[in-house]
Formats: C-alpha cells, sequence, structure tokens
C-alpha cells in the first residue's frame, strides 16, 4: 500500500472523508499539472517558432503561470450587459467539472489511481467528457455576441461529430481487451501494446482527440483570426482561466487516456512485475508523449474549415472506425491470429491517406457557381415572401 | 407567413408531396445574419471593416468601408517639396517603402528630365527587390497566421524580414521609414562591405524560402483552405482593375517591369512568375516565387553594379520642376503603383494623386468573396495582401 492512512481501500476508513481527500488530491494536482502545461507549451511552441518563450519570470520562466494566475484573479470578473446572467456565469463550471471528473478513472500504476478500478470506466470517461460541450454552448448562447454564438454552434456541432470516431475507435480496443475496465485494458497491454494491432484506431483516436480539445488544426470554436476566441470571447478574469483551464485538464486526460488505451499504459514495456516508481514514471513518459505530439501538431498545421472539418468526421474518419471495430470484432470471433488485424488496419490507414493526398491535390472542390445559384433561388424565395 | 397547415393529402398525390417539402424547408429556414468585420479584428490587417451578410456559413454579400487610415498624404505633398514629398511616400507604403519612394522620384525625374546616374539607379533596384522580398514575406507571415498557423509562419517570415530591415537599418539609418531615395538619384552611397552583407543575406533569404515551402506549400490542410477558394477569372480580374500578384495568379503575365521598362530592368533576366486559376493558393505561390526572382536580380545588380555618382552633376538645392503633368507607375509587391504628379513651376507639386494597388484590388474583393464560406472571408482577405494606409491615403 502506498500510504499508511489507506484502510479498507480507503483514505482514513470514512467514505466523507475519503470523497473529500480525493477531490483534494484530484484539484491540486490538476491545477499545478495544468499550470507546468501552459509553460512547456509556451516554451515549446516557442522553441518551434525560433523564439525563447517565457524567461523573466523565476527559472526558465517557470512561474510565468503563476504570474498569469495572479493577474487572473485580481483582474474584474466582467459580464456583458445583455448576457443572460446566469447560464452566463455557470457555464465555466459546466465546462470545467466534467473535465475534472474523468480524471477519477485513470489508472497511474496498477493500484494507484482515484476509483481506478471501476468496472465501466471507459465508458464514464466517454460519457462525462461529452457534458463539457453543455458548457461551450452555454457560453456562446449566453454572451449575447454574434462571435461567441458561432463560436459556440461550431463548438457543439464539432466535438458531437468528433465524439463518435473517438468513442469507436476506443471501442475497437475495448473489443480487443474484452473489457471496459481501465486497468483491465493496461494489463492486457503487458506484451505488446494496442497501437501495434490498431494503428488506424490510434490514428483516428489522436484525429478526433485534436478536435474534441480544439486545438489546431481543429481549433475552429476559438479560431483567433475568425471568431476572435470564440465562446470565451466575453469572458475574463477568472472564469476565463476556467475555460483555460478545462482545456488543458481535457488535454492531460485525453493523453492519459490515449496512453492507456493504445500505448500500453505503465504495463508496456516493463510488465506488471516492476513496482510503481516505474509504472508512475511510464505512465508520466507517455502522457508526455502524447502531450508534445498535441502541441507540435498545433504548432504548425493550419486551420481546416468549418464544412471541410465536418467532411472529414463523417465522411472519413466514421466509416474508417467502423471498418476498425468490424475487422476487430470479424477476428476476435473466429479467433484468428491478432496480426490479421494490424495488416488491413495499416493499409486502410495508407490507403485513405492517399486518398485524402489525392483529392487534396488534384480534384476541383464543388464549383462556386452552385453555391452563388443557391443563394440566388434563396433571395428569390425571400423576395416572393414565401420565407420570413 | 406560415404555409398553411393541411391534414395531409394521400401519400403520392403531388400537392401533398410539394407542401410537405415547402413545410419542411420553412422549418429549417434561417435568416441572414450581418456580421461586422472590423474595424478592429486580427484578421483585417490595420483598420478594415467588411460588414458580411452570411446565410448559415455562406457569404451573400459583403460590403467594405474604408477611410479609416485616411491621413490626406497626397494633400499633404502639395505642401511639402520633391524631397521632403518623399517622406509621405514611406507612410503611404509602410511594407514597400522603397518602391513607393522609387515611383515618386522616378515622377519627378521624368518632369523634369533628370538623368539618373548608372550606378544610383543599380542601388536602387537592389533595394527595390529587396523591400519586395520584405513585403512578400510579411504577406507569407500574416497570411499563414490567417489561415491558423498559430505563428510559426508569422515566425519563420519575420525572421528574414529582420535581416532584410537590418541591412536597410545600416543603409539608411532607419528601420521603417527610410527615405533613401532623392530625385535624382540615391541620398549617400553604400557603406563599406554592403555587398558582402546582401550577398550573405541572400542566402538567408533562399533558405527562409525553402522553410516556406517545407511549412505551407504542400501542407494538405493550407491546401484545402487555399485551393479553389476565392478564384476570380481573368477577364473579371481585369475588369476590376486587379494588378501584380493579385493579377499574374490568374495566368496573365502582367509586370509592369516587363511590359513597360523602367530604370535599369531591361539589362536583368528574371521571370515572371504565374497561377493558374486566380484562387488564394495561386496568390501565395505566386508571392512566393517572386521572392526568388528578386534574389535573382539583387544577385545581377551586385555583379554588375558600377562605380560612379549617386546623384547627377549640378542639381539645385532647391528643386523646381517645369509646369506639366506625368503619370509614372512601378510595379509594386501589391501592384501597379502609380503617381500621377501636376505642377506649375514651382518646388512643390500642384497635384498629387497615388493610384493604389490595393485599392484596386479591394474592389475585387466582392466578386472573389461571394458564395464562400465565412471562414474563407479571412482567407480570401489575407489573399489580398492589403496596406490599409496605401488603399486610404
Amino acid at each position: 500500500m502506498l500510504f499508511t492512512w489507506w484502510d479498507n481501500g480507503m483514505f482514513f476508513g470514512q467514505a466523507w472523508a475519503d470523497a473529500l481527500v480525493r477531490l483534494v488530491i484530484v484539484v491540486a494536482f490538476m491545477t499545478v499539472t495544468v499550470m507546468l502545461l501552459i509553460w512547456l507549451e509556451r516554451k515549446l511552441v516557442a522553441r518551434i517558432q525560433q523564439r525563447l518563450g517565457p524567461t523573466r519570470t523565476g527559472p526558465m520562466g517557470l512561474l510565468q503561470s503563476v504570474a498569469d494566475a495572479i493577474k487572473l484573479l485580481a483582474k474584474e470578473d466582467l459580464r456583458p450587459l445583455t448576457a443572460d446572467r446566469w447560464v452566463f456565469e455557470l457555464a465555466p463550471f459546466v465546462f470545467f467539472v466534467p473535465a475534472f471528473l474523468t480524471f477519477v478513472v485513470l489508472p497511474f500504476t496498477d493500484d494507484l489511481g482515484i476509483r481506478a478500478g471501476l468496472p465501466l470506466g471507459l465508458f464514464f470517461i466517454v460519457a462525462v467528457s461529452s457534458v463539457s460541450i453543455v458548457g461551450m454552448l452555454m457560453a456562446g448562447l449566453a454572451s449575447d455576441s454574434k462571435y461567441a454564438l458561432l463560436g459556440g454552434l461550431r463548438s457543439v456541432a464539432q466535438m458531437i461529430s468528433y465524439e463518435l470516431p473517438l468513442v469507436l475507435s476506443v471501442l475497437s480496443v475495448a473489443v480487443m481487451a474484452g473489457t471496459m475496465d481501465l486497468r483491465e485494458i493496461v494489463r492486457a497491454q503487458d506484451r505488446v501494446p494496442y497501437l501495434v494491432w490498431q494503428p488506424l484506431a490510434f490514428f483516428i483516436f489522436m484525429t478526433a482527440a485534436t478536435a474534441e480539445l480544439a486545438r489546431r488544426p481543429f481549433d475552429l470554436p476559438v479560431a483567433e483570426s475568425e471568431l476572435v476566441g470564440g465562446p470565451h470571447v466575453e469572458y475574463s478574469g477568472i472564469r476565463w482561466s476556467m475555460f483555460m483551464l478545462a482545456e488543458y485538464t481535457n488535454l492531460l486526460i485525453l493523453s492519459a487516456f490515449g496512453s492507456v488505451m493504445f500505448l500500453g499504459g505503465y504495463a508496456w514495456p516493463f510488465g506488471l512485475d516492476w513496482g510503481w516508481p516505474w509504472q508512475v514514471a511510464l505512465t508520466f513518459v507517455k502522457t508526455t508523449l502524447l502531450i508534445v505530439v498535441f502541441m507540435w501538431i498545433g504548432a504548425t498545421f493550419p486551420r481546416l474549415r468549418i464544412d471541410q472539418l465536418m467532411a472529414y468526421a463523417w465522411k472519413a474518419l466514421i466509416p474508417l472506425s467502423f471498418l476498425q471495430v468490424l475487422l476487430t470484432g470479424l477476428v476476435k470471433v473466429y479467433g484468428w491470429p491478432d496480426i490479421t488485424i494490424t495488416i488491413p488496419s495499416a493499409l486502410a490507414l495508407v490507403v485513405s491517406a492517399a486518398v485524402v493526398r489525392k483529392r487534396l491535390r488534384y480534384t476541383v472542390r464543388r464549383p462556386r457557381e452552385e453555391r452563388l445559384a443557391y443563394l440566388r433561388a434563396r433571395a428569390a424565395a425571400r423576395a416572393a415572401g414565401s420565407v420570413q | 407567413m406560415f404555409p398553411p397547415l393541411q391534414e395531409g393529402p394521400e401519400e403520392g398525390s403531388a400537392g401533398g408531396k410539394a407542401d410537405r417539402q415547402a413545410m419542411i424547408e420553412h422549418e429549417y429556414e434561417t435568416v441572414e445574419l450581418n456580421i461586422n468585420m472590423g474595424p478592429v479584428h486580427p484578421a483585417t490587417h490595420g483598420v478594415f471593416r467588411a460588414i458580411l451578410t452570411v446565410d448559415g456559413e455562406l457569404v451573400v454579400d459583403v460590403e467594405p468601408v474604408i477611410g479609416y487610415m485616411h491621413r490626406g498624404g497626397e494633400k499633404l505633398s502639395e505642401n511639402l517639396d520633391y524631397r521632403q514629398g518623399i517622406g509621405i511616400q514611406d507612410r503611404t507604403e509602410y511594407l514597400a517603402q522603397m518602391n513607393a519612394e522609387q515611383a515618386y522620384c522616378m515622377a519627378a525625374e521624368r518632369l523634369g528630365g533628370i538623368e539618373v546616374p548608372e550606378r544610383a539607379e543599380f542601388i536602387r533596384v537592389m533595394c527595390v527587390e529587396l523591400n519586395r522580398c520584405a513585403s512578400h514575406f510579411m504577406f507569407l507571415g500574416a497570411y499563414g497566421q490567417d489561415i491558423g498557423t498559430f505563428g510559426t509562419a508569422f515566425t519563420y517570415a519575420f525572421r528574414e524580414r529582420e535581416r532584410i530591415m537590418d541591412l536597410f537599418e545600416e543603409l539608411t539609418g532607419e528601420r521603417m521609414m527610410y527615405s533613401y531615395f532623392r530625385v535624382g538619384g540615391v541620398a549617400w552611397d553604400l557603406p563599406h562591405g554592403f555587398e558582402r552583407k546582401v550577398q550573405q543575406l541572400l542566402k538567408h533569404i533562399r533558405q527562409g524560402v525553402a522553410d516556406f515551402e517545407g511549412l505551407l506549400t504542400e501542407n494538405e490542410v493550407f491546401l484545402a483552405r487555399t485551393r479553389n477558394v476565392g478564384a476570380i477569372s481573368k477577364e473579371k480580374a481585369i475588369d476590376y482593375g486587379l494588378t501584380g500578384p493579385m493579377l499574374r495568379a490568374c495566368g496573365i503575365p502582367w509586370d509592369l517591369r516587363k511590359e513597360e521598362p523602367y530604370s535599369i530592368y531591361p539589362r536583368l533576366e528574371f521571370n515572371v512568375p504565374v497561377g493558374e486559376q486566380g484562387d488564394c493558393w495561386d496568390r501565395y505561390k505566386v508571392r512566393l516565387e517572386e521572392i526568388k526572382e528578386s534574389v535573382k536580380i539583387v544577385e545581377q545588380c551586385l555583379d554588375m553594379l558600377p562605380a560612379g555618382p549617386i546623384m547627377p552633376e549640378r542639381m539645385p538645392r532647391m528643386l523646381r520642376l517645369p509646369a506639366g503633368e506625368v503619370y509614372m507607375r512601378t510595379e509594386n509587391p501589391r501592384g501597379e503603383y502609380g503617381i500621377y504628379l501636376v505642377s506649375r513651376g514651382g518646388n512643390k507639386p500642384y497635384r498629387l494623386k497615388i493610384r493604389s494597388a490595393c485599392f484596386s484590388n479591394l474592389a475585387g474583393l466582392r466578386e472573389m468573396l461571394v458564395g464562400e464560406y465565412v471562414a474563407d472571408a479571412v482567407a480570401i482577405i489575407g489573399s489580398l495582401d492589403l496596406v490599409m494606409c496605401e488603399v486610404d491615403r
């Protein structure tokens, strides 16, 4: 056991004390980690962009996030006069709480986690993390700003669309493992991580997770050069910082989730016999790796357009993820060797990438004349009075 | 306004189907929405306001509102003599200052019949082409930012632009408002070791272009965002008076340096890059290629740079031009930059009119934007490479 005050699987042996302690752990751990993540992103992106990043606050600018947090706390909490007061003020919490809740089921070692042994852990993460969408929508609607409204609607459309490939890609992992318990899924990977059997699913997961996090190239909801910040545009001070906190928490959660599902979590490559310090280190390294990949993608890719974004989800990612689930199911039902998943999966990944590449370079998009004709018909209908 | 609700006729009867269709369409009808993009918006490059009318995500109409940056530069020039007027040109076209100065000086020279010494011409062309590179780098960076690369393209571009500006600072003593050209030549000669530094700079510029090719040109997302977006046909482009890279992207090799050769351009070898279909990607690509051509021109200038004076002998201390009028146009990074100069014989222009490239390019905005998506508005406005000071003058 890790802690001497651990009793019956509970802190202090009392349910309420246990809940309180776990709550404190979640909030304290997350807040500190998010501050480090923000520092990491600033430094990493600065290096990619040939800048230095923060240098003045503390050693290597480590205290930059602390300074930012103090500044944000001290700022006036502004609210537009015409905003819907309660919805506006509650939106950050609705966005923020689910992000922290998902932390509960993540296993960091074989016996360290808030509720790591939850039999439906996978289901819990998927279900709870999608509640965040409501917060975005509330923020967008309540701000009474057109940019915020557009951003809010975009984020809902985007997150609902990309929820599907995300869920389907982890579903095929669940089919592989035969369980939804995250700890069991990790234990099943002590020899070979699922990335090897499911390259397509891993790719779909990373893409969909980037979209779920609203990071580039899928940062349409907050598109700075178009919507000037999207749903957060009217927020300031502590409420704005809660949005940021939740965003980085989601980044951490999804990276940890990805490392558990595809990279073998704390089990691979050492196996389960190594002690918990090794397991923590493995989790840390893998999670950080995925976070850095997300940041790297974010620093170098431009932003997609909303119709391209939706088309990519519905026409490319969702059929591909169905294919992956089907393939995994077939192999499991007939008991074929696992390698029979890898080959078609990798092949599908390569072929789909080639198709996208070719389409972008050589096909002409639906010509503008069609859209213009559609607009003209709408205008005529409006003039004829058939439409308000 | 609601279509009358009916107890539905039988399935298959024509009336019932049409009515249901109308009801469905009514149910999902959205109203048009006005979006005020600007005057303070990160994608408008200065103070520019576009009133977009959108229907869902499609742009129905756009009304550009300009004039926020009007400073009366043309009127001011009437009260400044020919040497002081150069400073106004810097401030009008603040990303391609040397090019604007060149147009102004050449207009005055043509009116006064002043011969520019050869060395001064070479120095001028060198500065102008380097400034073209700087201006195009500014476009590349800002365009990457518009499309959404989170500053990476911006810093890549600004690295090279800073190098060019450092060199200009050494040459002219200023980072932005150079005022280096004079009517008849240039203000002073190149500093010691300048040629070597230019040669080093050209290496960096080439590297910068290569970096950009790697970062954006073949990037799938960038292709998706810019190919076939905001296309304008050759005929329309000519009708709207588009010039410069905007016109060349449509496939028309119209470059004043070739069509109406001025200065020493006839003696230099360079190509005029053209696009194919006049979309945003072509505009980007044409500008990228133009940097390479400019590098070639500067290299040739360095090879051919003659010794000699930089101002004609016996220039009067206070320049007075004979009465008359002249129109002189040059190829700026943004297109045709023309100076219409009327003199009544004094030491100041009687009237100065600037033919702004951006102003005409902006006129084609509606043609490019209507029927595209809202998010493309940013990509298309960005591809115009606007300098609002030049539009409003």
